[in-house]
């Protein structure tokens, strides 16, 4: 049995690859887990970033700088009253946000979080991504329908159109990455996701640089097409609160409620990690050809250490600035206790075996990281789109243009 | 990796399969046909996955449970489920019916025992790594001149609905 867990340690697989069905689940657990706490982090990010955006201060009440929030606001909707509408399609109101939440992480067992770190890598990984995350445009239809109410089904209409008409275009980008990576001798291309950055490896660009600015053209209709499949500001008709109240989970509260906010904010991080594993070159660091050797090596291994400390001594600022009266002891105790344990990840990410292993995670984290930021800036920035423009933007921009930079590819790749 | 419980999976997939397909003709509300039906997709997804065909069940999700399925569900929710729940769920025409069934049940059972040769003995190891390249090679070598075809059939049948949908053009 111990031999069966050690094995595989020595082995430079994924643990689906290797067959080793301990080391499967254990990151499983992980992934889930980290998901978890990125979701609540998001959480508390967004309202604090939105909130500086419109020059607000956010939550600041629970816990410092509100940091508690996200924690107050779980345990609120988890003891909140559960309600079905009584004329309610009991079953499938049931199903709907289950099967958004198990789409939304099912995607994740092919992210490469590096070379070894994905739960399995399948020949298909690309397409298994597109496929699942278009089986939770379903859940939305099913809750719009099963709530038998009139905003929800108008939602559930327009979400259903909006997905369907975007994931075209979505695709026709991928293919164009994917199409990228056949540039090799053989010949042969590849959709696993740790294929595709072998191949951005191998050819020493990332593809949002390659056959400038076709990548680059990918890259853009994929962040379009991204932030409305997620049913994101600005194009977050199916959920738009001023003319649907809240569109497809109106009808929805409490814990139900809750899976549907978990299963949209973990399907922005799969979006985004499908966009940083096929144009922004997936777990390499910045410029592993151009900066390479042992000096330029020890220097970037050092980031994610230094990124925690920067994060601790920013808590610290902020603990120092804390007012000094007795009813805001406590907080203040809080913030430097957490800015303690952000100092210690930091330390701990200096010792040497850690730092090699932590690596190819911190780069695609820190990449995805940046999609998160700018889906808050998104929100912060644009106004909604009416539905006509959403449609006409999809079928009469994105799809043209996504399909000329398809053939444009294919021709640039022939040439060169 | 050496596959596990494949005769497990089978009988369940074939299951899931096969109760979700009947869920679709004995449901009287449309959505739940719907809905049975894309369980049944899905589960053939599943056997396409046993058959080391990953490429095809991946496009057998996107396409048909993701995409085709949501249009479906799509004119089905602007349906008015209540005048359609009281409408004959059957035709009466079980006779006619029963002929069709043991047409096709005969035509199974002669084409297992005249084909017998055809079917192997225990399941064959196929290489999974390069399933969707030889997908590639086969519709673009060998079936160049078919995938065409077809396509250019989808292409008519697209013109078709907007000339249909469109008065002026």
């Amino acid at each position: 049995m111990l031999d069966y867990i050690t094995s595989y340690l020595k082995s430079d697989t994924t643990p689906g690859s290797a067959g080793n069905l301990f080391w499967a689940f254990v990151y499983i657990v992980l992934i889930f887990l980290g998901l978890s706490v990125a979701v609540i982090a998001m959480n508390w990010l967004e309202r604090k970033i939105l909130a500086h955006m419109q020059v607000r201060l956010g939550p600041m009440r629970v816990g410092p700088h509100g940091l508690l929030q996200p924690i107050a606001d779980a345990l609120k909707l988890l003891i909140k009253e559960d309600i079905m509408p009584a004329e309610a399609d009991p079953f499938v109101f049931w199903v709907a946000p289950v099967l958004v939440v198990i789409t939304a992480f099912t995607v994740f067992i092919v992210v490469p979080f590096g070379p070894t770190h994905a739960v399995t890598d399948m020949n298909i990984g690309v397409l298994f991504m597109l496929g699942v995350s278009s089986l939770s445009v379903l859940g939305v239809v099913m809750a719009g329908w099963a709530s038998n109410s009139h905003y929800p089904l108008m939602g559930a209409l327009r979400s259903s159109a909006q997905m369907v008409s975007y994931e075209i275009a979505m695709g026709l980008a991928v293919v164009s990455a994917v199409l990228m990576t056949s540039l090799n001798k053989e010949g042969t291309g590849t959709l696993s996701m740790i294929g595709i950055v072998q191949a951005q490896q191998a050819q020493q660009t990332w593809f949002i640089f390659k056959f400038f600015p076709l990548g680059l053209i990918a890259f853009f209709i994929f962040a379009v097409a991204m932030v409305a499949e997620t049913n994101r500001a600005p194009f977050d008709l199916p959920e738009a609160e001023s003319e649907l109240t809240a569109g497809f989970h109106t009808e929805y509260s409490g814990f139900r409620w809750s899976l549907f906010f978990l299963a949209e904010y973990s399907a922005m991080i799969a979006v985004s990690s499908i966009a940083v594993t096929l144009w922004l070159g997936g777990w390499m660091r910045p410029f592993p050809n151009g900066l390479s050797g042992e000096t330029w090596d020890l220097v970037f291994s050092l980031i994610p250490g230094l990124t925690f400390l920067l994060l601790a001594a920013i808590t610290f600022y902020s603990t120092a600035r804390m007012p000094r009266h007795p009813y805001f002891k406590v907080q203040t105790i809080g913030l430097g206790g957490f800015g303690a344990v952000l100092a210690l990840i930091g330390v701990v990410l200096f010792i040497p075996p850690v730092r090699d292993r932590i690596q190819d995670i911190f780069w695609f984290i820190a990449k995805v990281a940046v999609f998160m930021y700018m889906y808050i800036w998104y929100r912060g920035t644009f106004p909604r789109y009416r539905f006509d423009q959403l449609m006409k933007v999809g079928w009469k921009v994105l799809l043209p243009i996504g399909l000329a930079v398809l053939i444009l590819t294919a021709i640039a790749g022939v040439m060169f | 990796m050496m596959p596990v419980a494949t005769t497990f999976f089978f009988y369940f997939l074939a299951a899931v399969t096969v109760i979700s397909g009947a869920g679709v003709i004995l449901r009287k509300n449309a959505i739940h046909s719907a809905l049975a039906l894309i369980v049944a997709l899905l589960g053939q997804a599943g056997l396409y996955l046993m058959l080391y065909a990953p490429f095809v069940a991946g496009v057998q999700i996107i396409l048909y449970a993701g995409g085709i399925m949501v249009l479906f569900l799509f004119v089905i929710m602007l349906v008015n489920i209540e005048k359609a729940q009281k409408e004959e769920q059957f035709n009466k025409q079980w006779l006619v019916g029963l002929a069709a069934a043991v047409a096709l049940g005969a035509l199974f059972v002669l084409v297992y025992v005249k084909g017998r040769a055809l079917f192997p003995d225990r399941a064959i190891q196929m290489p999974e790594q390069s399933n969707t390249q030889q997908v590639a090679v086969l519709l673009y070598g060998n079936y160049m001149f078919a995938f065409e075809i077809a396509s250019l059939l989808l292409l008519v049948a697209i013109i078709g609905a907007v000339v249909m949908a469109k008065k002026r053009i």
